[in-house]
């Protein structure tokens, strides 16, 4: 219903028009509790029909608080998760009905960049080791060839050859999330998902790293799913911006529009709870978001914000409003916001 | 001792800790004033020795491997630094109370919620359960948890992480301390809670005249909240500044590089490349002879092999940086 | 240990990475001053054991019964037992069975517990039930009706033993292997490695098991005394070590009866079982911090 508006046409890195990855109708529920004695469990939707199309070469920023279902999208996407029910293509494959074999071939293709870089290494491998790994999954070549290819890799993220003899403690945050990037490109995969990849840095540290994905971006023709809580970092790094809330998206549009204009009462209220670097703006009276986010097991009736709306009105609590073209852009409300 | 006098001064503090590989100084003469009434914010990166100034300031740092001096912290008049263990385990929670960055592992997941945030009380006034509870209540309401008699007997998992911070801060509050430290208090929320209790913590200090302390790496909540800011760099204090003469006239190099690298979700982006400070923060115990952060410094000249002092650069503004000593004075309010 | 610790040495034994890690993990244990100490003594007691015909100058099995029950002299250290044989040298023999028996049971249940626990965590589903379930029988079971069952049946001999302990013993340690994979499991690093496409066989092998083998070392070094235990156990009540044969436990089990008259008799041989699961607990210290890597700067 809404392919054509979540792919708009302004977008600002479309040089290569074809859709890298695109879900349909993408759900994925848990189950709660229940057992013998525990009565019926109880279904968590943490996404509940995504439907979304990623193009070459643009970085898709899903921005949303915790809990809206941003990091199990992630998963469900390269399929580290698997969906409830819905559609995942990468490049044409349908990558629901792959095998295992199959799929595990296909991974060199898709890649992840965790948020913790002190998790997302095994402390026991040395660097070398670490980079090793996925080269030896695919075949790569000779253990010589394998070894070039960690120093070169250790090159491309801005890393001396020597670290290669390093365990991950002996590296800074900022080191290590360059290596979890440089184990996420070395079989040079296309489609990259960032789950919050410079979230736990310092802000120096920070424009670093964001630097080196981009420029990684331009060499290596990535495409960057990028998954954030973090507005400013969206501005700064996004082409397009989706936003999630308890499992479905709310808004899509391209980075300019939607920080210039938000539709979604949701997006407005989270920009202006950022707080801002500039002491003059202070006091400025801004609304604010009432309440608390509602439980994923027990969603609300009608629009799963109106909760939490300041513009609620009675269509709301009984309605739920489907993702809506409007203007070439896609929101999830029954009363927009408007200039 | 008037009422302009700051609640808090703290002049030459120093904390060392001796470890296998040698002692490593993580605090270097640190010296600030907190005003009566004001929100302090001290700001730095990882490892640059915000919260172990608080830890610090609140006696917790861990002996013996850890040694805190000072030439003196004067809490209202009357000097702390020189206090036994149990003279400061008296001071704690009732003069200073301190609200960290996790509240889920800060309060204890078996007991109810009422009996932790009213413990201050039963310590420090002797008082009964049903004085503890009423004053709980009370605090309750300050701090705006809905529904606050049905709370009381809330466990903590029953509660949502902006309502355990809020829990966090009103027994934090009970005593009706002189002086709150904040470590991070808004991290592990989301914006639009962390908007919420940073709004409460600017309400309290509005409605009750709380001194806060607060410690943060996001210069964005910095400019929301704090009067003064104290900018530390690998355990030194590198700027002092009025919050308005920090964002409007930056002296130190890393304070710019700082202000630059920030995200705005404000303004567009106008390339792709973000500014950004190379390098990383030094190992404390393997520090650089002169100026800390030379080694980053893109104005670094031959002087900074020498350590700079903290030196007044305007009224109430001082920079740890040989631009400024040597009288060679960046451009005012020109940032790279 | 130390050298199954190190899968990837197992994978790639040529690259120079790895045989530095081995190397990284010596050195650290050598810093170690009570785990040299525990090795030092379990060097000397095996060496002991090994050549104890030529270090003692009595026969162990030889009864004089014109010597029953002496108190320690220059002939014989620590005094004789009831059948007039060296208490010392019926100990340094008994260490031959003691520490065998001690050890090897102790290393194939940790083999089967470890391989069926990382299978059970790691696969989850039917293999995780069958497994289990096959780990809560034994539990289940009366451990020693169920050793004296395999001993009676197979006959008492040392063979037997180890079959009994290690058919004993393989279920505790699946149980805490698994419940370890299940933790690790949930690791980002473990999910990085399926985001590349690492097999499940290499993710169990070089990502889960070098990050048990710390709980292994505790385990092995917590069983070898339990071992012990067992073999007096099953020896008292006769079905294990046979007499004239000597092994630790029945060495106490029968010097008890003279604990009035001679109390070395039993007292020495349980000095020898305190200090030799003394130095096993020390070793097993020293390996597991020297196969931490953030122990090793």
């Amino acid at each position: 219903m809404t392919g054509s508006v979540l792919q708009p046409e302004t977008g600002t890195a479309a040089q290569d028009d074809r859709i890298v990855l695109s879900t349909r109708d993408l759900t994925k529920h848990y189950r709660v509790g229940g057992g013998m004695f525990a009565g019926p469990p109880r279904v968590v939707r943490a996404i509940d029909g995504v439907t979304l199309d990623i193009r070459a070469r643009e970085t898709f920023a899903l921005v949303g608080e915790s809990g809206c279902g941003k990091t199990t999208l992630g998963r469900v996407m390269l399929r580290l998760q698997e969906p409830t029910s819905g559609t995942i293509r990468y490049r044409g494959t349908d990558l629901t009905g792959l095998g295992e074999g199959p799929m595990r071939a296909l991974r060199k293709n898709l890649q992840i960049v965790f948020q913790d870089p002190f998790a997302s290494l095994n402390p026991r491998m040395r660097i070398g080791e670490i980079l090793a790994e996925p080269l030896r999954s695919h075949g790569y070549g000779t253990p010589a060839e394998i070894r070039d290819r960690c120093t070169e890799l250790l090159e491309m993220v801005g890393l001396r050859r020597q670290y290669l003899r390093n365990y991950p403690h002996q590296l800074s945050g900022g080191q290590r999330q360059r290596i979890g990037i440089a184990r996420a490109l070395a079989n040079k995969p296309d489609f990259v998902v960032c789950d919050e990849s410079v979230s736990a840095l310092d802000v120096s540290i920070q424009a670093q790293v964001l630097n080196l994905l981009s420029d990684l971006q331009d060499q290596l023709k990535l495409t960057y799913f990028f998954i954030t809580h973090d507005l400013a970092v969206v501005r700064q790094f996004a082409d397009r911006v989706g936003v999630m809330f308890l499992g479905r998206l709310v808004e899509v549009g391209t980075t300019e529009e939607l920080f210039a204009r938000p539709l979604h009462p949701y997006t407005m209220l989270l920009m202006s709870a950022v707080p801002r670097p500039d002491p003059r703006k202070r006091g400025e009276d801004r609304p604010m978001m009432r309440g608390e986010i509602p439980s994923p097991m027990n969603l609300p009736k009608g629009c799963r914000f109106h909760t939490r709306c300041p513009f609620a009105r009675d269509i709301c609590r009984v309605e739920d409003p489907g993702l809506q073209t409007l203007g070439g852009r896609a929101v999830a409300c029954h009363f927009p916001l408007e200039d | 001792m008037g009422a302009d006098d700051p609640i808090l001064s703290v002049r030459g503090l120093r904390t060392e800790f001796s470890g296998d590989r040698g002692d490593v100084r993580v605090l270097d003469d640190v010296s600030f004033d907190v005003g009566r009434g004001k929100i302090v914010g001290l700001v730095g990166e990882s490892g640059s020795g915000k919260s172990m100034t608080a830890l610090s300031l609140m006696g917790l740092v861990p002996r013996p491997q850890g040694n805190v001096s000072a030439s003196s912290i004067l809490l209202d008049g009357r000097d702390i630094s020189k206090l036994e263990p149990a003279a400061m385990r008296r001071i704690r929670g009732r003069d200073i109370a301190m609200v960290f960055q996790e509240p889920m592992t800060s309060l204890n997941p078996v007991r109810k919620v009422w009996e932790q945030v009213g413990e201050p009380l039963a310590i420090h006034q002797g008082l009964g359960r049903s004085a503890i509870r009423k004053r709980v209540l009370d605090m309750f309401d300050l701090v705006g948890i809905p529904e606050p008699k049905t709370r009381l007997d809330a466990y903590p998992h029953q509660l949502s992480g902006g309502l355990r911070q809020r829990a966090m801060i009103a027994m934090g509050l009970i005593c009706e301390p002189k002086l709150l430290i904040a470590d991070e208090p808004t991290t592990a929320l989301d914006v639009t809670t962390q908007a919420q209790i940073l709004r409460l913590m600017r309400d309290l200090r509005d409605r009750v005249g709380t001194s806060i302390i607060m410690i943060t790496h996001d210069l964005g909540i910095i400019a929301e909240m704090c009067d003064e800011v104290n900018v530390m760099y690998a355990g030194q204090m590198v700027e002092q500044a009025d919050v308005f003469d920090l964002f409007e006239r930056p002296s130190h190099p890393y304070t710019r590089g700082l202000l630059a690298s920030i995200p705005r979700a404000t303004v567009a982006r106008a390339a792709r490349r973000m500014p950004s400070i190379p390098g990383m923060v030094p190992n404390l115990a393997k520090l650089p002879p002169g100026c800390r952060f030379a080694p980053r410094c893109s104005d670094a000249m031959p002087q900074c092999q020498r350590p700079p002092d903290l030196l007044p650069v305007g009224v109430g503004h001082s920079a740890r940086c040989w631009l400024h000593s040597a009288g060679a004075a960046l451009p005012e309010g020109e940032m790279r | 240990m130390t050298l199954s610790a190190d899968p990837a040495a197992i994978l790639e034994p040529e690259t120079i990475e790895e045989a530095s890690f081995l190397r990284d993990t010596m050195r650290a244990f050598r810093r170690n001053r009570m785990a040299m100490v525990g090795l030092a003594f379990v060097v000397l007691l095996v060496l002991g054991a090994v050549f104890a015909p030529w270090i003692s100058p009595h026969d162990p099995y030889r009864v004089e019964l014109d010597e029953q029950l002496l108190p320690m002299s220059a002939t014989y250290w620590l005094g004789t037992d009831n059948f007039g044989r060296d208490v010392l040298t019926r100990i340094l023999y008994g260490a031959r069975i003691s520490l065998v028996v001690g050890i090897v049971p102790s290393l194939v249940s940790l083999l089967i517990g470890t391989v069926l626990g990382i299978l059970s965590g790691y696969m989850g589903g039917k293999t995780d039930f069958v497994v289990m379930r096959l780990a809560d029988m034994m539990i289940a079971f009366p451990s020693l009706l169920l050793a004296m069952v395999v001993m009676y049946t197979l006959g008492a001999n040392l063979l037997n033993i180890f079959l009994a302990l290690a058919l004993v013993g393989w279920a505790s340690v699946a149980r805490v292997v698994r419940s370890q994979t299940l933790a690790l499991r949930e690791k980002e690093f473990i999910e990085a490695a399926r985001a590349n496409g690492t097999s499940r066989a290499v993710i169990m092998f070089s990502h889960i098991f070098p990050n048990v083998v710390p709980t292994l070392i505790v385990l092995f070094s917590l069983s070898i005394p339990e071992a012990i235990m067992w073999e007096s156990s099953l020896s008292f009540l006769g079905v294990g070590v046979q007499p004239p044969e000597a092994s630790w436990g029945l060495l106490v089990a029968k010097g008890k009866e003279y604990m009035f008259q001679a109390p070395a008799v039993a007292i020495a041989p349980g000095v020898a079982i305190l200090l030799t699961v003394m130095a096993f607990n020390f070793i097993g210290d020293g390996l597991r911090d020297a196969l931490d890597p953030s122990m090793k700067d």
